[in-house]
């Protein structure tokens, strides 16, 4: 039995401009400890896909369809049962570390408080085991650190701290939105590998999401690729960057900046991401896409299985990709 | 932070005694003797009458001998008017009444008023929040010198529950209105401020941090928002603290209460410069120990200040 | 309201308005192809529109009312002097549409008269706030280092001061009279001005247009002038509209206190507090009248300035 089993999910926001669709009918699965990369531009849908998951989205948004974790219906639980499985099981790291601490409170009163409601553990038991964490994602001097403020901290130690309280309860699933966006890219590299090496040595599941293709391929096995709320393609990361199947996947990585291969120029896929507000049954890829034809503006395609473990939404031939 | 606070004092003296010698400079430069009066006072009575208050002294000596009473003995010096008063006897029999029902109209004005604000945000877009958001615009309309006589005509003249004025010793009959009409148009921009600043906090990043941790919706409202959404509040201390002062004017004349006020507009009225100046004195040198106190608070609170 | 309002440095800790600081806090509104855009907006929310309207009708009552009032305000009429509680009833017949006042004087006309004076002073003082404090702020924003740590010091200091104390002084010293009033009102309400087009002129004055300006030698008081105050007319049209009530309440609260304009003359505050004093003879007209038009107008000049505000500064929304 899978971890985590998305089935048909669709979120939506009732805006005063018309319902903003930023879900359309998304399924995957993920096994424990395994790893999932989901990658698409801004706006496609990546984000709300976690919160929905978590039961965090904004007031006006709502979700249907099933989540289950570890086969239980998690969906729309109401608040109180949501609670337990928050940070308990399912952990999340935000993509903006500088804002997403609270300013006015301690960071080891931040930590602490996690495993005092979870674990019912004493302060002073909560405080410790925040240190040990803090060592864990390598902070120095760890104990004295946890008596200081967020504002004291860098953006790639505030990324860590946020890091160490998701690993706080020792999750079974990790979810990290854009972890590295805000950060220098050294820094990035650094958040990356701290992650890779949770991943592994905690045994965490992971769902990394991101827009930036070149931190995908060292960290996740598996890759979906995303685009209007919607699967475009999913596979094993090597093979899906190997031999991309979709045309939005060619377009992303047609994009990315390579070392290792000559480019002529780096091409940038035409046309901006769909109006959520008004989306039209077809493929919402089809309006930015060079092998449209008939059927594309029309009818969805169904992400339909080839080869070994991947999967494709494109009415195209996989040949023509290209 | 006993730095911060000893800095803070530093700047506060200055500014007393700006405002002692610029009210005093004011007075000073009034045009006629503060004994002159309609009928006619013969001229050897009045110079007579400013030997005996030290007013046929040079200025420099005036302002000396007037800052001097203030710190060495805190005395506010004479009233012109009142023969056998001085200023410290109008303050001692004043203050207490003003201290009381001032007293407590802050206390109302912050604790209901930051009570709605903050329930109105947590229950945003309902009954709650249209009826708390309803009666904070609607206060913005009511000064306190406009609802003084609706709340009298109201509880006095049309229910007969409450007293219209009078003090007697601060029974709490007498202080509830003077309490009310103090109060609410703070309260309202209390609630207003409140109100906003949680909407504003419960929309930010770390607040759904929390909530991804697990926490319930009470903790995270009282952990994690309720301080950063009382920021704002605290910074409107300082002015809520001036206005209700400056409102403590029309609580005196209208309810008849005693206060202070009531002394301040009869001196205004009289030119009983003595009265004026050590009331304005007095209260000038409370608002700014209060902005003293609201700056500790808020440094207190927001680890981002640096002492 | 947004709130930003939570500022470091201990500059921010000091007494601020509400208003005030949201005004600080915004952005400073751009171009002109904004104003069309506004004005779309602001006709679109009917509070503001309704608070418009409001106004355009007091104002009207003050500008027609003196034509085409039977009564004079200052004449007493003798024949309901003594029974005002019953013949000073408002009444159509004898031309007394709001009734008369305690002393048999025309109401209508003096609330004409009163709605003027009020209006005047809550104009003509929150300009002369609105001036003093863009100027004042906008050089200290705009010249940045000690002489804006020194002037905005002064505006601090300033704040802590219970102002209206200081205006009674100013009145009782120097005599009560309607400049007196005026510059009274206006010189203790600027420095709330003061801090909000500082803020606007700090962010404006790293604008390339200005870096333009001073690197082609303009002077900087023409810089001031030319480039920074037109930027920040949107703030300052939108503070100024909600000064104008609080305007209207200090000298509303000047007159309750009988310290305000001089018989015969009156204004809002001064009526309300003579119909309060009558209210136990009941004759509730005399406080009615009065009190609803200064309700509906603070009412209206609130409801027009917080459409203003959200009409130019969408950000908000």
């Amino acid at each position: 039995m899978a971890l985590l089993d998305v089935q048909d999910l669709l979120v939506s926001f009732d805006t005063p401009d018309g319902t903003v669709h930023a879900v359309n009918g998304m399924t995957l699965s993920l096994e424990a400890g395994e790893s999932l990369a989901i990658v698409g531009e801004s706006g496609s849908g990546k984000t709300q896909l976690a919160f929905a998951i978590l039961g965090l989205l904004a007031k006006n948004g709502r979700s249907t369809g099933s989540v289950r974790f570890d086969g239980r219906e998690i969906l729309n639980l109401p608040e109180p049962e949501l609670n337990k499985v928050r940070a308990n099981e399912i952990a999340m790291i935000f993509q903006d570390p500088m804002t997403s601490l609270n300013p006015y409170m301690r960071v080891g009163d931040q930590m602490a408080e996690v495993l005092m409601l979870h674990h019912g553990a004493s302060k002073t038991k909560a405080l410790a085991e925040s240190a040990q964490m803090l060592d864990a994602v390598r902070i120095p001097d760890a104990k004295a650190r946890l008596r200081m403020y967020p504002h004291e901290f860098s953006g790639g130690m505030r990324q860590r701290i946020m890091a160490a309280i998701a690993l706080l309860c020792r999750p079974k699933l990790l979810i990290a939105d854009e972890p590295t966006t805000a950060l220098d890219v050294t820094v990035q590299n650094q958040i990356m590998e701290l992650i890779a090496d949770i991943q592994r040595d905690f045994g965490t599941a992971l769902i990394l999401i991101t827009h930036d293709l070149a931190i995908v391929a060292g960290s996740c096995a598996r890759t979906l690729v995303m685009y209007g709320g919607q699967v475009m393609e999913m596979g094993a990361t090597d093979d899906v960057f190997e031999a991309p199947s979709h045309p939005y996947t060619l377009g992303l990585l047609n994009a990315v900046p390579r070392l290792d291969i000559p480019q002529e120029a780096l091409q940038s896929i035409p046309g901006d991401p769909p109006d959520l507000t008004r989306l039209s049954p077809g493929c919402p890829f089809s309006p930015r896409c060079a092998l449209a034809h008939d059927p594309c503006g029309q009818t969805m395609p169904v992400l339909t299985g080839f080869g070994e473990g991947r999967f494709r939404a494109c009415h195209s031939d996989r040949e023509a990709v290209v | 932070m006993l730095v911060f606070i000893l800095k803070r004092l530093l700047v506060a003296i200055p500014v007393l005694l700006i405002l002692i010698v610029g009210t005093f400079v004011l007075m000073y430069t009034a045009p006629g003797s503060p004994f002159a009066t309609d009928r006619g006072v013969p001229p050897a009575v009045l110079a007579n009458l400013e030997a005996q208050y030290g007013l046929d002294q040079p200025f420099v000596v005036q302002i000396w001998r007037y800052i001097t009473g203030i710190v060495t003995e805190f005395d506010f010096g004479p009233s012109f008017i009142y023969r056998d008063q001085d200023v410290n006897d109008l303050i001692a029999q004043g203050f207490p009444v003003t201290l009381t029902y001032g007293f407590w109209s802050f206390v109302v004005a912050v604790i209901v008023g930051g009570g709605l604000g903050i329930l109105a945000a947590v229950k945003h877009n309902t009954w709650l929040d249209y009826l708390a958001v309803g009666i904070s615009i609607g206060a913005q309309v009511l000064p306190n010198f406009v609802l003084a006589p609706i709340l009298v005509l109201i509880f006095t003249l049309w229910l007969g529950w409450l007293p219209g004025g009078g003090w007697q010793g601060g029974q709490w009959q007498y202080v509830v209105l003077p309490v009310i009409a103090l109060s609410t148009s703070f309260m309202a921009s209390i609630a207003r401020i409140a109100r906003a600043s949680m909407l504003e906090v419960l929309t930010s990043n770390f607040i759904r941090t929390a909530r991804a941790k697990g926490l319930p919706m009470r903790r995270v409202i009282f952990r994690h928002a309720l301080k950063p959404a009382l920021l704002p509040v605290i910074s409107y201390l300082g002015p809520a603290f001036v206005g209700m002062i400056t409102g403590s004017v029309v609580i005196d004349i209208y309810f008849s209460t005693g206060g202070i006020g009531q002394f301040f507009v009869a001196s205004a009225l009289n030119r009983d410069y003595g009265v004026m100046m050590g009331i304005t004195v007095l209260l000038g040198t409370l608002t700014i120990l209060f902005n003293l106190l609201v700056d500790i608070l808020y440094a207190w609170i927001d680890p981002k200040i640096r002492y | 309201m947004r709130g930003s309002t939570r500022k470091s440095g201990t500059d921010a800790v000091l007494a601020t308005k509400a208003i005030a600081d949201d005004l600080a806090a915004a952005a400073p509104i751009k171009g002109r192809s904004l104003w069309a855009d506004a004005r779309a907006r602001f006709f679109r929310n009917k509070a503001a529109v309704a608070g418009l309207v409001v106004l355009v009708l007091v104002a009207l009552f003050a500008l027609i009312g003196p034509f085409i009032a039977p009564w004079n305000n200052e004449d007493i009429d003798w024949t309901v002097l003594g029974q005002v509680a019953e013949a000073g009833r408002p009444s159509l017949s004898n031309g007394h549409w709001f009734g008369t006042d305690a002393l048999g004087r025309d109401l209508f006309a003096r609330t004409v008269q009163g709605t003027q004076i009020s209006l005047m002073v809550g104009v003509v003082g929150a300009l002369i706030s609105v001036i003093v404090g863009t100027l004042y702020g906008a050089i200290a924003g705009y010249f940045g280092g000690r002489l804006d740590a020194i002037m905005m010091r002064t505006v601090d200091v300033l704040m802590s001061i219970p102002y209206m104390f200081v205006l009674i002084l100013l009145l009782v010293v120097f005599g009560r009279s309607m400049l007196m009033l005026f510059i009274g009102i206006g010189l203790v309400s600027w420095l709330d001005m003061a801090r909000i087009a500082r803020g606007q002129t700090l962010s404006l004055r790293g604008k390339e247009y200005v870096e333009a300006a001073i690197a082609t030698g303009v002077r900087p008081f023409t810089i001031i002038l030319r480039h920074i105050v037109p930027n920040l007319l949107g703030v300052v049209i939108v503070y100024a509209t909600l000064l104008v009530p609080s305007m209207i309440i200090y000298e509303s609260f000047i007159s309750f206190l009988g310290l305000g304009v001089q018989e015969p003359l009156t204004s809002w505050g001064a009526l309300i507090n003579d119909g309060a004093a009558e209210m136990n003879n009941g004759t509730l007209w005399m406080l009615a009248f009065p009190l609803f038009f200064f309700v509906i107008t603070l009412f209206g000049f609130f409801f027009v300035g917080d459409g203003l505000r959200d009409a130019l500064d969408p950000k908000d929304r």
